[in-house]
């Protein structure tokens, strides 16, 4: 996985509330085998016309969206399915944090395990970064994982919550199943003292 | 002792390390489904690595989402699309290569996965199970912590058959009383959600509870469970009683003799100890309940069938006004506006929510001796190939034919647009699915979710109808 730091970055707005998994990534782009290219499709619906083109009127198409690293959307972000296709289309495209005042459990879940810094701000820091973006589109908002704030354009610092496991997993570039394959010797312990329910052979 | 909930039963049984500050809890899972979707990537990973698969004895694949339902030709199903159909290979390579029993398309088992682990008896009280499938949540029906994970965590599974967890909070829902007439445990849970809200349950597990639940079939429970995703929970459940038991009994993978007998003393210990406590209560009346249906574009916007649209100009000025507006422009609709007499395109029948023997013959008790409406499509797509020919041992493929829809294979079909069936743009459906996101049926298609009952009160009137008044 690739290790989150800090990230120093302009942003996309996305106003809508409970954005769900299947705007985010059609279902229909779900028969790959593939965790990249995915990007192409990131709201195929919302973003592209019935030709394929990009609709001028949709935020990620607007020119001051180049470059950004930032998706800044509405409450219950990445709501639905669990498709992780989510965070790797929305990776692939380029972001690398989303910013929210909530998100879904298994969207963060996702996000944390591909790389994407999922950041819950309080309803009042974001409405403030929504008016700041109002008025400079192109402001630049600073995330640091290490300290686990987000600063807004203005200069104010914003803390946001991670699980402690994770923010160590995503600043140094691990994911979790090298320490679950470490656990081995627990597994092995707690398989000897438990039968399985069940037999599928 | 404190007393404990269901919940606080299983979590503490499957620890395999406890949680602390600084790292989750290591969790032990029961029972891992696979499907061709959300596998891929992971069984890649596992390659690349160079690690085995810990419990294929643990583990059960199916071939469900981007399965086509066409009708079978000489007893084969045909793949057509070339993604699916690499797709659907790719997992027979990898069930193979990781000796992960599969029960693919030739398989007389096959079908959706939250369909044929409860038929199978693989579903068991107060165990852990997990699908890279957000209604895994189905199977809490039984009393198993359900949940649904990503792909990065199937592979964890895969390897080490545990995952890494924070304790979800735990929200009570209470229903009691009396069901009224005409309405289903599909109206239940529409009902839940549209009061608790989409992120109403969000970092909960929601236990449904009261009088009303417990009168319930084990399919109905199902169906409940299934849907709590839709309320953003982490998993739903039901305490496991007598309903349960008679269930699972003589299931192929239930357990037998003196088994039966230790499994059943288990089984008696899990309910939630009196006096437990939730994080929430959330109480609901069932005699107040009315059958549901949703009008915009995400399941928490639901009315009951005889109520009207509401108005977003009274929603305040917040993001729900916005999300309401957007959702009646896209669902083609007007503020207060009845939607009984609503024209519809096409009837579907099925998915993990309501595609069950129960399912089908509540649509089909609708359709004897009547037609599906002209200009409307009906389709009736049973969850396993199990509950196909148990269908048609009854004759209901008989009913659906007779009465002009499509009885098709065992499949996901079109809750998720993916396998071929699907809305075409500006279509509008009423559907026996959980999700009415945009264009989840189809790019541009208009979803309104329902229950068996008004799905074919609906086929039949070529119009939503209210089936407790259909002629």
């Amino acid at each position: 996985m690739r290790p989150f730091t800090s990230l120093t970055s302009s942003c996309v707005v996305l106003h809508a509330a409970n954005v769900d998994t299947d705007q985010i990534i059609p279902a229909r782009f779900l028969k790959t085998i593939e965790r990249r290219g995915l990007g192409a499709h990131l709201f195929a619906d919302w973003r592209l016309d019935e030709q394929g083109q990009p609709r001028s009127d949709f935020p990620l198409n607007s020119p001051d969206a180049v470059g950004a690293a930032i998706l800044v959307a509405g409450d219950n972000f990445g709501c639905g399915s669990s498709r992780e296709h989510a965070p790797w289309a929305l990776l692939d495209f380029g972001f690398r944090a989303v910013i929210s005042t909530g998100f879904a459990d298994i969207f963060r879940n996702n996000a944390l395990k591909t790389g994407l810094l999922p950041v819950a701000l309080s309803t009042s820091a974001h409405a403030t970064l929504l008016e700041q973006l109002a008025e400079s589109p192109r402001a630049p908002v600073a995330i640091d994982l290490e300290s686990q704030t987000a600063t807004l354009p203005d200069g104010t610092a914003h803390a946001f919550a991670v699980d402690p496991f994770a923010r160590h997993c995503l600043l140094n570039g691990v994911d979790e199943l090298g320490f679950l394959l470490e656990q081995d010797a627990a597994i092995a312990a707690y398989e000897s003292t438990h039968t399985a329910h069940v037999c599928t052979r | 002792m404190t007393p404990k909930t269901l919940v606080d039963k299983i979590w503490d049984a499957h620890l395999v390390r406890p949680e602390t500050e600084s790292t989750p809890a290591v969790l032990y899972v029961d029972l891992h489904l696979v499907h061709e979707v959300t596998s891929p990537q992971a069984f890649a990973e596992l390659r690349n690595r160079g690690v085995r698969v810990r419990r294929p004895d643990l583990t059960l694949a199916t071939m469900d989402h981007s399965t086509p339902t066409t009708p079978r030709s000489a007893g084969r199903l045909q793949v057509l699309d070339v993604q699916a159909s690499a797709q659907l290979k790719q997992l027979e390579t990898n069930c193979d290569e990781f000796g992960i029993k599969l029960f693919g398309l030739d398989d007389t088992r096959q079908g959706i996965v939250h369909v044929i682990g409860p038929e199978q008896g693989l579903t068991q009280p107060g165990m852990t199970i997990v699908c890279g499938d957000s209604h895994t949540s189905t199977h809490g029906a039984f009393g198993a912590l359900a949940f649904g994970i990503g792909t990065s965590e199937v592979g964890y599974v895969l390897a080490t058959q545990t995952l890494l967890q924070r304790k979800p909070r735990n929200m009570e829902l209470r229903i009691d009383g009396v069901l009224p007439r005409g309405v289903t445990a599909k109206d239940i849970i529409l009902a839940v959600i549209a009061k608790i809200g989409i992120g109403g349950a969000t970092g909960n597990v929601l236990e449904y509870s009261g009088s009303a639940i417990r009168s319930l079939g084990m399919e109905e429970r199902m169906t409940i469970c299934n849907m709590s995703i839709e309320a953003g929970a982490r998993a739903g459940l039901i305490a496991p009683d007598e309903t349960t038991f008679e269930y699972i009994a003589g299931r192929p993978f239930a357990p037998a003799g003196a088994d039966w007998d230790a499994a059943l003393a288990r089984w008696h210990q899990l309910a939630s100890d009196e006096g437990a406590s939730y994080d929430r209560s959330v109480q609901l009346e069932a005699a107040s309940l009315a059958p549901m249906i949703t009008f915009g574009t995400n399941p928490s916007m639901a009315i009951p069938i005889d109520g009207h649209v509401p108005n977003p100009s009274e929603a305040g000025s917040g993001p729900e006004r916005v999300d309401l507006d957007k959702a009646l422009r896209y669902m083609a609709l007007e503020p207060g506006q009845s939607l009984l007499g609503h024209a519809v395109d096409v009837v579907f029948v099925g998915s993990c929510t309501n595609s069950r023997i129960s399912d089908l013959r509540e649509a089909a008790a609708v359709m004897r001796g009547r037609r599906v409406a002209a200009g409307v499509r009906m389709l009736v797509v049973p969850g396993s190939r199990n509950v196909k020919r148990e269908a048609e041992a009854e004759g209901l493929d008989r009913i659906f034919l007779e009465a002009g829809a499509e009885w098709r294979e065992a499949g996901c079909s079109m809750c998720i647009a993916m396998n071929g069936d699907q809305l075409a743009p500006g279509q509008s459906a009423v559907s026996t699915s959980n999700r009415n996101f945009e264009g989840r049926q189809g790019k541009g298609g208009r979803t309104f979710l329902a229950s068996p009952l008004t799905a074919a009160a609906t086929a039949v009137a070529g119009a939503i109808a209210d089936v407790r008044t259909l002629s």
